[in-house]
């Protein structure tokens, strides 16, 4: 400060010692004229400069951060719902999966156990038949095997008795003998 | 030791075209401001860096106060507001270096800046509502005999703007840069003298130390508060209907 007041000593005479003779630098109306006419160059300067170059950038900054952040969300959103479409999609085609499995197991089950059915009373007819036909054998055979009977029967008496007495009996007296004891 | 003063004082640095180190300083203010922000903004990242992000902020912080006191349409008037508000900001700062000079501590510049902000009011009102500007001054509701009282008060008001707005601004940077150098003076001066008075040197220092973090919030606050009640007069051309 002190040497910058020397240096405007030879401009200003009493700069150096009284500064009343100076008076108080706001209030000296002689440099207003040049600090009006700076203060206009520099601030329309600073005017232009500004509302021409850095105003447009930086707002140009801004909103293109705006559209971008609201373009991700938008994004973002349908994305989500595309998301969710698809989850639904799937959920539909797992249920209508799980009723066509069901159906067709039902259809499969039903199907088995008719056929099943079906077999079942071929088998039991099949087996009733062969059942009848061997009954009849049997009672065919058994009405033989009781004919046969009264033969060894009568063979038998006949044996005993011709061994009993030493003489065999007439057939005629040992077939009523049999008679008798058969009634 | 140089007065308090002193550091007001206009150098001439070429004569012939009046440029002295209060248009060094402005000059250095405007390239300070274009020269910072251009450089911040350089990238002209999505995802700002530091010096962008501060380039925003003084944007945001800006725009937010003018739509705030003067709706969406003010925004027209925002290159203005934002030049000012940045000179203001520059200029205050810039003085609290050491050695530098403070534009803003000369009333001839903030009352041409407070002249521009009430010109623009003046003449934009005219030009939009014409002679429905001048109900700016007859507020509605008022009984009739009172109404040329008020008119007078309201005038008086808004005449007195100008010169509120510029001699704020002033002399809050004139008394501050004051102080500092009265206090900045006590220590020199202590010290000067010798023996037990220099040991009470410290104590003006760090009134100087404190004054001047005062200072760095006086000059940003007393920026913002121009800006502030440049958007409410702008307000009032916008919508001069009570």
């Amino acid at each position: 400060m002190a040497q910058a007041a020397q240096t405007t000593h030879a401009t200003t005479e009493a700069h150096g010692g009284a500064h009343e003779d100076v008076g108080f630098p706001p209030f000296k109306t002689e440099t207003f004229a040049g600090q009006v006419i700076w203060l206009t160059i520099t601030f329309v300067l600073l005017y232009v400069l500004l509302s021409r170059l850095v105003l447009p950038r930086l707002s140009g900054i801004i909103e293109n951060r705006r559209v971008t952040i609201a373009g991700d969300l938008d994004e973002a959103a349908a994305m989500k719902s595309r998301a969710e479409q698809a989850g639904a999609a799937y959920e539909k085609a797992l249920s209508e999966a799980k009723a066509r499995a069901q159906s067709l197991a039902q259809e499969a089950r039903s199907k088995a156990s008719s056929e099943a059915d079906a077999k079942r009373k071929a088998l039991e007819a099949d087996l009733a038949k062969r059942l009848g036909e061997s009954e009849a054998v049997i009672a065919q055979k058994k009405t033989a095997a009781m004919a046969n009977v009264r033969g060894i029967a009568l063979d038998t008496a006949t044996a005993i008795v011709e061994r009993l007495t030493g003489k065999a009996p007439a057939p005629q007296v040992v077939e009523a003998a049999l008679d008798q004891s058969k009634a | 030791m140089a007065s308090p003063i002193e550091q007001f004082q206009i150098k001439p640095i070429i004569p012939v075209i009046n440029f002295t180190n209060s248009s060094l300083f402005m000059v250095g203010a405007v390239a300070v401001i274009v020269g910072g922000l251009l450089l911040a903004t350089r990238k002209r990242a999505v995802v700002p860096g530091r010096a962008q992000s501060v380039a925003e902020i003084l944007h945001d912080f800006v725009a937010g106060t003018l739509r705030d006191a003067a709706g969406a349409e003010g925004m027209k008037f925002f290159p203005l507001v934002f030049s000012l508000f940045m000179f203001v900001l520059t200029a205050n700062l810039l003085g609290m270096i050491p050695g530098f000079f403070t534009v803003t501590s000369h009333v001839i510049v903030t009352f041409s800046l407070a002249i521009l902000v009430i010109g623009t009011v003046v003449v934009y009102g005219f030009v939009k509502h014409g002679t429905h500007f001048l109900g700016l001054f007859v507020p509605s509701g008022v009984p009739g005999w009172l109404l040329p009282f008020i008119v007078v008060i309201e005038l008086i008001s808004f005449l007195s703007r100008p010169i509120s707005l510029s001699l704020r601004l002033f002399a809050n940077m004139l008394a501050g840069h004051i102080a500092l150098k009265v206090f900045a003076g006590f220590v020199v001066a202590l010290l000067g003298a010798g023996g037990a008075l220099s040991i009470l040197a410290p104590l003006p220092l760090l009134m100087a130390v404190a004054l001047m973090a005062l200072e760095f919030l006086v000059a940003a606050l007393q920026a913002y508060v121009f800006t502030v009640l440049t958007c409410i007069y702008l307000n009032d051309a916008l919508h001069p209907g009570h």
